[in-house]
This record gives C-alpha cells, sequence and structure tokens, in this order.
C-alpha cells in the first residue's frame, strides 16, 4: 500500500553539521497490517515515520501511496492527503492546551469546513469509543497520562483516516495503559486500519496484534521482518 | 462555498478561543494599540476641528474691518467715518459694528456683547451662545439682568439660544439690539466699535485698505487676508506641536508592531506546528493569524477612535490643555462641534490597523512554512 524505493534523507545538507539520517532504504508497508519500527535511539525510526505520512519529504528516493507518487506533490497536496489518509499520534501527545477535549479531537477537521452538527457528533462519537465521554468539556491540561493519549487517539481518528501512524506511543503509560493502548490499536486492525508503530518498547513488538517488526540501525534496515 | 463560509467559522472559532487563552497577552496589547489610536485620533480630530472652527469664523469675516486709534488703542469711531469711506471708488457698503466685552461676575467670565447685522431685536431682547446658556441656564423665555456702566440694572429676555454651528465663535456671544448696546455701555449715539467694509473687486482690498488710512490718519484698516495670516501662524505653531505628538505615537506604534512581529512565543510557534502536523494547510494557519490580527487591531481601532471622539468632543481635549493655553484664554470653556471625514478614519485605519495586521502574518508565515514532522520531535 505505501512503498518506500531508495529512500535517502539528509539533514542540513551541505552545511558542516550536514547528517544523513536514512541510507537507500526500500520498505513495503501492506494494508490493514500493524507495522512496528523498531531500533536504538537515532536509528530514524521517527524519520521514516515522518517520510510514510507525508510531513517531509526524502532527499531522495521514491515514495508511493497506493500505485501514486507523492513525494513530488506540492505541499498543499501533501496536507490534503496527510489529512485524508494518516491519523498521527505523537510520542508527546501534542495536544493544544487550553482547549477543551472535544475542541481537540475536532481540530483537525476544521479546515475541511463541513457543518458543525456533523462533525460534533462523529467526535462525540470517538470520545464515546475511547471512554472519554465524560472528559469532552475538560481542559486537556487537566487530563491524566492515558486520558492525554486517547484523547491524542480520538483526535487522530477524527478524519477516519486509513492509516494510523504513532511514534513511541507507550513511551509515557504504565504497563496497563500500554496494553490499553494496543487493544484499541487491536481493534482499529479489527476494522481494516492500516497502523504503523515506531517503538523500542518490548511490549509493543511483542503484542499479538503485531504482524510485522522492522529493525532498524543507522539509518538502514537490518531485518524486514516477516510479511 | 458553504463549505468556505464554513471553514472560516471554524477558523475564527478557533482564533478567539486562542485569542482568550492568552488573555492576559492580548488585553495587555489592546490596552497599548488603543492607547495608540486613541492618541492619534485625538490629534486628527483635534486639528481638523480646529481648522474647521476657523474656516467657519472666517467665512463670516468682513473683507475691510476699520477702526479708530488713540494713542496706539482701538477706540470707539464716529459713524460719520462710514460716509467718507463710502465715498472711496469701489467701496461697495459700509456698516458700523457695535460690539464689546461683559463681565458677568456671577458666572466669573466674559461675554461678548454684539449687534447683529440683519436680525432684528426689540430692545430688550438677546440671544445667547450655548455655553453662556448652558453656565447660566438661561434658556429661550427666561431673563437676565445686567449692570449698566452707570451702575443701574437691566433686565433682557432670552428670545434663543444660538444653534453651535461652531462653538469656539459663538460660546461666549450675546447678540443684542442697538438700544440695548447702548444702555448697557453708555456708547455715545454716533459713535460704533468699528465699520465694516465691503469692496466691489477683491483684488482692490490693500489698495482701498490703504485709501481708508490716507483719507482718515486716525484710523487702521485690517484686511481679511491679515486675519488669515494670524490665524495661519497660530495654527502653525500649534500644528507643530501635533505634529510632534503624532510622529512619537507612530514611532510608538512602530516599535510596538516590530516587537510583536519578531515575539512568537515558543508556545504559538509548537501551536502552528501541532496544527500543520494533524493537516492544517499553510494557509490555513496564516488565515487563522490573520483573524487574530484582525480582531484585535479592529477592536482596538474602535475602541481608540471612540475615547478619542469623547475626549476631543465632549471632555473638551482635557489631555490637550497645555498645548490649547492661549487659546483657552481666548475662548473660555468651549466645546469643539463634532466633525469626523471618512477620509481621516481611512488614513488612521490604514497607518494602523494593516501595518499591525501584517506584522501579525508575517512571523507566522515563517513558522507555518518550515516541515511539519519539526513537531515529532519536540
Ligand atoms: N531536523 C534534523 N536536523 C538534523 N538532524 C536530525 C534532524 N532530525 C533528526 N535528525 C537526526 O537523525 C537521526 C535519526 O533521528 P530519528 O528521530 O529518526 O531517530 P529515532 O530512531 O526516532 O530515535 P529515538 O528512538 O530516539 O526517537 C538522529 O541522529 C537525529 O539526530
Ligand atoms: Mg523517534
Amino acid at each position: 500500500m505505501i512503498q518506500l524505493q531508495h529512500i535517502r534523507k539528509v539533514f542540513n545538507a551541505g552545511l558542516p553539521n550536514e547528517y544523513v539520517a536514512i541510507h537507500d532504504l526500500s520498505l513495503n508497508i501492506a494494508p490493514h497490517q500493524v507495522t512496528v519500527l523498531t531500533g536504538p535511539s537515532g536509528s530514524g525510526k521517527t524519520t521514516v515515520l515522518s517520510l510514510l505520512g507525508c510531513m517531509a519529504r526524502p532527499t531522495a528516493g521514491r515514495i508511493m501511496l497506493q500505485d501514486r507518487e507523492i513525494t513530488s506533490l506540492p505541499e498543499r497536496f501533501l496536507t490534503q492527503i496527510r489529512r485524508s489518509t494518516f491519523g498521527f499520534i505523537f510520542q508527546q501527545f501534542n495536544l493544544i492546551r487550553g482547549i477543551s477535549v472535544l475542541e481537540n479531537v475536532m481540530l483537525p477537521a476544521y479546515p475541511l469546513g463541513e457543518p458543525l452538527g456533523g462533525l460534533k457528533k462523529r467526535a462525540l462519537k470517538l470520545l464515546d469509543l475511547l471512554n472519554l465521554t465524560s472528559k469532552g468539556a475538560a481542559k486537556v491540561e487537566w487530563l491524566s497520562g492515558g486520558e492525554a493519549q486517547r484523547t491524542a487517539i480520538a483526535r487522530a481518528l477524527v478524519n477516519d483516516p486509513g492509516v494510523i501512524i504513532a511514534d513511541e506511543p507507550t513511551a509515557h503509560l504504565d504497563t496497563g495503559l500500554s496494553r490499553e493502548f494496543l487493544d484499541i490499536m487491536g481493534d482499529f486492525k479489527g476494522q481494516g486500519k492500516t497502523i504503523l508503530i515506531a517503538s523500542h518498547d518490548p511490549m509493543v513488538h511483542e503484542s499479538e496484534i503485531v504482524d510485522r517488526v522492522v529493525k532498524m540501525r543507522d539509518g538502514r534496515i537490518i531485518d524486514a521482518g516477516v510479511i | 462555498m458553504i463549505k468556505a463560509i464554513d471553514k472560516q467559522r471554524y477558523i475564527l472559532d478557533f482564533t478567539l478561543s486562542s485569542l482568550w487563552r492568552r488573555k492576559g497577552k492580548n488585553l495587555a496589547l489592546v490596552l497599548v494599540y488603543t492607547l495608540v489610536v486613541f492618541v492619534l485620533g485625538s490629534v486628527m480630530f483635534f486639528t481638523q476641528a480646529l481648522k474647521n472652527e476657523a474656516a467657519l469664523v472666517l467665512r463670516g469675516s468682513p473683507e475691510i474691518i476699520v477702526q479708530k486709534m488713540v494713542a496706539g488703542r482701538h477706540d470707539l469711531i464716529p459713524v460719520s467715518h462710514g460716509a467718507q469711506i463710502g465715498k472711496i471708488r469701489g467701496v461697495k457698503a459700509v456698516k458700523a459694528r457695535f460690539w464689546g466685552y461683559y463681565y458677568d461676575p456671577g458666572a466669573q467670565a466674559n461675554y461678548t456683547l454684539m449687534v447683529p447685522e440683519d436680525l432684528p431685536l426689540k430692545d430688550q431682547e438677546i440671544i445667547v451662545g450655548a455655553g453662556i446658556s448652558r453656565v447660566r441656564r438661561l434658556f429661550r423665555g427666561s431673563s437676565i439682568v445686567f449692570r449698566t456702566y452707570d451702575g443701574k440694572p437691566a433686565t433682557f429676555f432670552i428670545k434663543g439660544v444660538l444653534s453651535p454651528d461652531s462653538e469656539l465663535l459663538s460660546s461666549d456671544l450675546i447678540l443684542i439690539s442697538v438700544p440695548g448696546f447702548t444702555r448697557v455701555f453708555g456708547v455715545p449715539p454716533d459713535r460704533a466699535t468699528d465699520l465694516t467694509v465691503q469692496v466691489a473687486n477683491r483684488k482692490e482690498i490693500p489698495t482701498i485698505a490703504a485709501k481708508i488710512v490716507d483719507a482718515l490718519p486716525d484710523t487702521r484698516a485690517i484686511t481679511r487676508e491679515e486675519i488669515l495670516r494670524t490665524y495661519d501662524a497660530v495654527f502653525d505653531w500649534r500644528g507643530g506641536i501635533m505634529i510632534a505628538i503624532l510622529a512619537g505615537a507612530v514611532l510608538a506604534f512602530l516599535i510596538f508592531a516590530w516587537d510583536k512581529a519578531a515575539g512568537l512565543s515558543a508556545e504559538e510557534k509548537r501551536e502552528i506546528g501541532i496544527l500543520k502536523a494533524i493537516g492544517w494547510e499553510t494557509a490555513d494557519v496564516l488565515e487563522m493569524k490573520f483573524w487574530e490580527g484582525l480582531v484585535v487591531s479592529l477592536s482596538s481601532f474602535f475602541l481608540g477612535i471612540i475615547l478619542a471622539y469623547g475626549h476631543i468632543f465632549y471632555a473638551s481635549a482635557t489631555l490637550f490643555e497645555p498645548v490649547l493655553k492661549g487659546w483657552a484664554v481666548l475662548y473660555p470653556e468651549f466645546r469643539l462641534t463634532p466633525f469626523i471625514s471618512g477620509y481621516q478614519i481611512a488614513i488612521l485605519f490604514f497607518f494602523t490597523v494593516i501595518p499591525y495586521t501584517v506584522a501579525t502574518i508575517i512571523p507566522s508565515w515563517r513558522a507555518a512554512t518550515i516541515d511539519p514532522d519539526a513537531v515529532m520531535r519536540t
């Protein structure tokens, strides 16, 4: 479904602190599966996720999304693809402080300009699904770690994306909450969503919902795992 | 189409809640901004209103005024001088004027008593200016007692109050009949305060003025151009001070806008990154910032304008009193006639709202065009 073909990513190209984060990396992501990227810190997991999710462009190589070459698309189109295809869950949750949980969840849909009624209904349904109904009006800074995580998941899902991308989702969670997160991801996998996770948490690799573990080191894949 | 409106509504909603989230900072912004608009607006309203008043004064002033001089001072003029002036070629009409100052101990104010040229008044009737009407609570039908030159009381009835076309001029004015005037001041019957001369051809004014002084060596002839020059000098001087104030305010505003432009807080940058990462386009972020700048600057703009309007036209430009000192002695307690020109408002708008809005967008533009993956590493 998503293919990385001979990707190379260089940061600060041409400057003294030039750094090659990804070397000639090729990877095929299968649809409706849970794929986990793992490897030591600095190995390039986050970089690969951001390339897959159209957050950044590769220095060289091509990215295909459902047989469409997206590497050379202008920013506007990339944003549209990102909005409709990918839902992001960040390591730091990245919720917007000072506004309510419900507003945070609806935020990615604002640029689409759909009627408020429908949007609100969808957001409330997601809150219900993630056990956050009672927190809808709460400000996000009052939330516990697990609630903030679930709010971030709800936000990632509000535009009903086909692909969920999560970067170190369990880094700030205890065992119980990590398990809960994996269960939620399992449910979404059951609904046919494609899930990409970067994590060096053994609990994630060993989870039964994971179909494939890709091991990375120094910007290269050292074990592509079984598909 | 509906979608675009809904989208703007969402973005505006979010902007308003963002402004509210940072209310401390934003209220401070509005405060400073309002102050700047207030100062600029006050200066503008004030100079324009003064110019307006002056124009009214000049429109009504005669082409030549002839005064009799005694020992270098203005004295009463024999009405018979008028006949002599009337013989000079090019003179269309000569009229005698009666006016003087009356000190009212009750209000501790000087009034200008004047006989109107073309408004017949009965002996005991007077018409008072709006300022006097306010201070002494005189209205149509009420009466006032003056102390005449020889210490006797004289009662007058108010026929009406002058409409405040130009308060600068008419605030302290009382229109009175010739017999009334004579009774209060004891002016001899063959004397007037001064004479006004109307000329057939405006180009001849200086020549005729010279001829008058030639024929009547004990007089002086003041032309309208001379009055105009005096007013101009007054305005130039005051205008200079006003420009200094104006320049100061503009400078303060530029520094303020620049500071705002330079300072996008880390929190704001983080938010822009998040919005982009979750699917907002650069244009959406800029729209939000545009709304933000517009809401802050428009509300401050209107607030500042309203305050400035009140300051100049209802609070008698209290804060400009030092600049106005000389004027206030001439015209105690006056209110400027409210006057607003769309052109001025537009200028003020152009120099405040637009630079500010641009100043809000530019730094955001820089923040909004960075790759959204930066937020994955915070
Ligand atoms: N904007 C950037 N400029 C320069 N170097 C960068 C930039 N972003 C990432 N890097 C470098 O690229 C390398 C890969 O970073 P990346 O964040 O992908 O690693 P990671 O595998 O996600 O690590 P971690 O497990 O610690 O999150 C790192 O050495 C990092 O320092
Ligand atoms: Mg990482």
